[in-house]
């Protein structure tokens, strides 16, 4: 009896862990460890569709980098730069606005959720907060709308790298955000324990899963054993290597820069590259009231290099055509820059840049005002925003979900594409 | 309601059935038209320390076990109806060892200890099942973990989970509201009382403050856009009415219509929160006041009106009115026409009051309510066994609100006796598939995230550390943050924010809770078990009784010993090993 927990060694584990389960029909959870372990990443990898949304939490001042106004009373200390796209963009851009020719700055977002958590969840959702609802957010819709491509990915299809985001509302916790930190550690997928000591605790566990699921307990139980299954095969798989920035040649690093979102950037690359779907990276620190032109310049040094760094490399490596690329804040700020020489919350004008997927870079969509404070062309919405960014996906905008307490949910809340960006 | 209930006691003694049935309907009737007027200043329900004390009492002869088992009785008669009509055959009764550990769930949030399992499975008295949750209900021993587990079932549907970041300008202290809650479970106020106190309370949030009414938070947590989520909260939690898909336009398919809704929400017009804050932006208590309401018009407070604006642009004038076409005054003037007090009022009377709660409940014991969603009880949404549902609701009124009382019915009946095991003559009784529940079988459900936390602390007896309930709530929260992603209320999903998914999962594999759980140092329950002079097979005994309150198999005592001998007859590292297996087992983390 004893070999039959040791550490096979004369043969395969295919073959060992067969011999454990017997001839049951239920698979153990620890055949994935084969599973995974066999995978070959390169050619099972389909072309797919994916995102990565940069979040700016607090809600970056866009009249500062976007749409600048120069030489107005609102215009600030900056000054505009060309670019490799139809815009102008802030002095302390360098490096993206030798980006800009793969990405669109829409100029005429007006929404009107200018509090962060309202602004964020519409932002992220297409829908104003609802007492009794709670939508999905942007990664979670993507990774469920693209789940039928997601071909062997073991790692969960919307990663979330810093915290932050919206959670998956009745879409279900399949689709939750897969938190990790900005050096990619996934908190308790490392285990202590060595390999042949977990592979006898997984089979003393199958016994036990199978004898409660024989029992014909109805499909909780059945489900449990599924998520076992993937968990054990994530914690176990070769594609965890996508969170670990540290094998990237110290040139990339160098590129990307140092820092929580450096780290972040860089992760979403090699994540999307992996086959995840979904992935959002956030920079918070955006929410200056006061003194925010030395704020501004620090942060917009950070932004700069790793944001135009992930542009740059999903181009080189030819992944840009399939990714978009959304960066994007609650709300923009106040044109008047106030007492204390800060700019307070204003989501009536502000703008946000996308690009990759198929849609036009270098391009300006819409306008505002001389002193930006009114959007003059058609302005659009959270949700326009989302709609164009699922249609560069390839989704579906006819799907409706259905809430559970059975009301019908437009996808992306019924918004309209915005054209400038596909023609 | 003194009256009503004397009326029942005379009539229980010798009275046969079908007399204490009407009799109780009789009384019904008339306790539902008196409750909320017991005869105390503003017509209020009640204040524990006054009439409810007086309202025990007769509580207690109110639970003679005649009454109790005729209500049990009629929820076996009405549920079986329901087998027997569905032409499915129910499962088995469950064991004895499985029962009492869905009860201590149920009720106390966590599993069984195993002396706690092994003294109620050896006893041999017939009454015995009905001794324990009488115990779990009413002893000392468990009166704390008891308003443990009902204050954080309530705090996460009033006020939600705690966001990962607290939010400095968030109105809510939680600490404020969970006070509350724990007091009032800790009194067993009544539930009219509870609701009562919630929908009308002024104070300030944080205890410890002047005037410290930790009831104000839920409200507190639900004033942004002129009340819309109060006025929708209030109805759906309490009444189990959905208004507020009516908010914005009349109901595609439900009969409520827009100026309910609107009716609804000028009720909570008068209400004014007084923020203090601690340094420039952080919010560091709030008091909850009503204030004169001029109107929205501002033209003439006596009548006081709002404006809703309908989908075709025109405006519409409301004024508070219930949703059963109730008015108050229109005065805005708070001490003419207490606006709050007249709604907490007409909520505590309404028909849906107590079939609201009653169905929570069952769904809380029994995996499903009455209705899907459990708080839509409109006439749109016919519920599984009405005349129960309504019967229930009308006894719960009957006597005195009493939430344990609820608790005995649901839980000493036969369909939470069930066996989770599915027969050939019940497969068809499956929820998940959007059938209406029948109750055959017991469903199993996914443990809650809090009562993972609390069973892994009973089984493996680590909170032999503890701190003040203080330090022990933080020490949970902290732990339940990696979870609690989606942030929301409980609000009677199915599905709650621990649901078997990868992060769950990698905690329990890997994660410190397990890794202490499962650590061989002295003073350990591995390292007792270990060290006792118990038999091998009794420790191995031991660990699946503490985990799934069942004795191991032949075949998983088999297994046990193999594991035993591969590890070389290192018996300490065997038992970590399966222990780490049951705590990791879908029959752990379920409630069967």
């Amino acid at each position: 009896m004893n070999r039959l927990f040791k550490t096979p060694t004369g043969m395969s584990r295919r073959h060992f862990l067969e011999h454990l389960a017997g001839a049951s029909a239920l698979t153990l959870p620890a055949v994935n460890f084969t599973n995974s372990l066999a995978a070959n990443a390169k050619d099972m990898k389909k072309r797919h569709k994916a995102a990565i949304l940069l979040y700016m939490g607090g809600g970056p001042s866009t009249i500062d980098i976007w749409d600048m106004k120069p030489g107005t009373s609102t215009g600030g200390n900056f000054k505009p730069i060309a670019t490799t796209g139809e815009m102008q963009i802030c002095q302390h851009m360098p490096l993206m606005a030798k980006q800009m020719k793969h990405m669109a700055v829409v100029r005429s977002m007006s929404t009107r959720e200018a509090d962060h958590t309202r602004g964020r969840y519409y932002m992220h959702t297409g829908y104003v907060p609802n007492p009794t609802i709670e939508h999905p957010g942007y990664g979670s819709v993507v990774s469920h709308e693209l789940a039928s491509q997601l071909g062997d990915l073991q790692i969960p299809p919307f990663v979330s790298v810093g915290g932050g985001s919206v959670g998956p509302g009745f879409l279900g916790m399949t689709y939750a955000p897969f938190v990790v930190d900005y050096n990619g550690d996934v908190r308790n997928a490392a285990t202590a324990l060595k390999q042949d000591r977990l592979e006898q605790r997984m089979y003393m566990l199958a016994s036990i899963e199978k004898g409660f699921i024989a029992q014909n307990r109805g499909d909780a139980a059945v489900e449990h054993q599924k998520v076992l299954q993937k968990t054990v095969s994530l914690f176990t798989s070769k594609q965890m290597g996508a969170f670990k920035i540290n094998s990237e040649p110290q040139k990339t690093r160098e590129m990307y820069g140092r820092g929580g979102f450096a780290n972040g950037c860089l992760m979403a690359r090699r994540l999307v590259e992996e086959g995840v779907p979904f992935v959002e990276v956030d920079l918070g620190g955006w929410d200056m009231h006061n003194g925010i032109f030395p704020a501004m310049e620090r942060k917009l040094g950070e932004l700069d290099k790793s944001m135009s760094a992930l542009i740059e490399d999903l181009d080189q490596r030819g992944m840009l055509d399939d990714t978009v690329v959304l960066w994007m804040g609650e709300f923009g700020r106040t044109p008047r820059i106030n007492g204390t020489a800060g700019r307070d919350h204003w989501a009536r004008a502000w703008s946000v840049a996308v690009g990759g997927g198929g849609i036009k870079g270098g391009k300006v969509v819409g306008a505002t005002n001389e002193d930006g404070t009114e959007v003059t062309t058609d302005p659009y919405k959270s949700e326009d925003l989302m709609a164009s960014v699922l249609k560069a996906l390839g989704v579906s905008l006819e799907t409706t979900f259905t809430s559970k307490n059975n009301r019908p949910m437009k996808i992306a809340n019924s918004g309209r594409v915005i054209k400038e960006l596909f023609a | 309601m003194g009256s009503a209930l004397t009326i029942l006691r005379v009539v229980r003694g010798r009275a046969p059935l079908a007399l204490v049935v009407f009799a109780l309907a009789t009384a019904q009737a008339f306790a539902v038209e008196k409750a909320p007027n017991r005869g105390l200043p503003a017509a209020a329900p009640t204040t524990d320390k006054n009439a409810r004390k007086g309202d025990t009492t007769e509580g207690t002869t109110t639970k003679s076990a005649t009454t109790d088992a005729e209500i049990i009785a009629l929820i076996n008669t009405s549920i079986k109806q329901g087998w027997k009509d569905a032409g499915v055959t129910a499962s088995p009764a469950a064991s004895d060892g499985e029962w009492c550990r869905r009860l201590y769930l149920d009720v106390l949030g966590r599993i069984p200890t195993v002396d706690e399992l092994t003294a109620f499975t050896s006893e041999k008295s017939p009454n015995k099942r009905r001794a324990l949750v009488d115990r779990l209900l009413e002893s000392d021993k468990y009166v704390e973990e008891y308003a443990r587990n009902w204050t954080a079932l309530w705090t996460n549907l009033l006020i939600g989970r705690p966001p990962q970041q607290r939010d400095r300008r968030s109105m809510v202290n939680r600490e404020g509201m969970q006070q509350w809650l724990r007091r009032s479970f800790l009194k067993n106020k009544s539930y009219d009382t509870m609701v009562y106190e919630l929908v009308s309370a002024t104070g300030c949030s944080k205890p410890g403050e002047e005037g410290y009414n930790g009831a104000v938070n839920f409200l507190l947590d639900n004033l942004q856009e002129n009340a819309a989520t109060a006025t929708a909260k209030t109805a759906r939690y309490f009444l189990g009415l959905q208004v507020q898909c009516t908010q914005c336009h009349n109901h595609p398919f439900n009969e409520w219509k827009q100026d309910q809704f609107w009716g609804m929400n000028a009720f909570f017009r008068q209400t004014k929160a007084l923020r203090t804050f601690a340094g420039r932006n952080e919010i560091d208590f709030v008091r909850l006041e009503n204030e004169d309401f001029p109107g929205e018009s501002n033209k003439n407070p006596k009548e006081a009106e709002i404006y809703f604006e309908l989908r075709d642009g025109t405006t519409k004038v409301a004024f508070p009115t219930f949703v059963d076409g109730t008015e108050i005054g229109h005065s805005g003037f708070a001490d003419e026409v207490n606006r709050r007090v007249e709604l907490a009022k007409l909520v505590v009377k309404s028909e849906f009051f107590g079939r609201a709660i009653v169905n929570r409940l069952w769904a809380h014991f029994l995996g499903y309510g009455f209705t899907k969603p459990i708080d839509d009880l409109g006439p749109h949404n016919a519920a599984t066994n009405p005349e129960l549902l309504e019967r229930l609701g009308q006894e719960f009124s009957a006597h005195g609100h009493d939430l344990k009382q609820l608790i005995r019915w649901i839980t000493l009946s036969e369909p939470y006796a069930l066996s989770s095991k599915i027969g050939p003559k019940n497969k068809r009784d499956d929820p998940t598939l959007g059938e209406k529940p029948l109750f055959s079988h017991f469903y199993l459900r996914q443990m809650r995230a809090e009562e993972l936390y609390e069973s892994l602390l009973a089984a493996t007896e680590a909170d032999k550390v503890k701190g003040s309930y203080e330090q022990q709530e933080k020490t949970k929260g902290a732990w339940l943050e990696q979870f609690t992603i989606a942030f929301g209320t409980d609000e009677g999903d199915d599905e709650t924010t621990f649901n078997g998914t990868i992060p769950q999962t990698l905690m329990m594999m890997n994660g410190d809770l397990i890794q202490n759980a499962t650590k061989d140092e002295p003073g350990s329950f591995l390292h007792k078990v270990w060290t006792s002079n118990m038999k091998a097979g009794g420790k191995i005994d031991v660990l699946y009784l503490a985990a799934l309150a069942r004795k191991p198999t032949a075949n998983e005592f088999r297994l046990a010993n193999e594991l035993l001998a591969a590890r070389g007859g290192d018996g300490m590292a065997a038992l970590q090993d399966v222990w780490w297996a049951l705590l990791n087992s879908n029959e752990f983390i379920l409630n069967h």
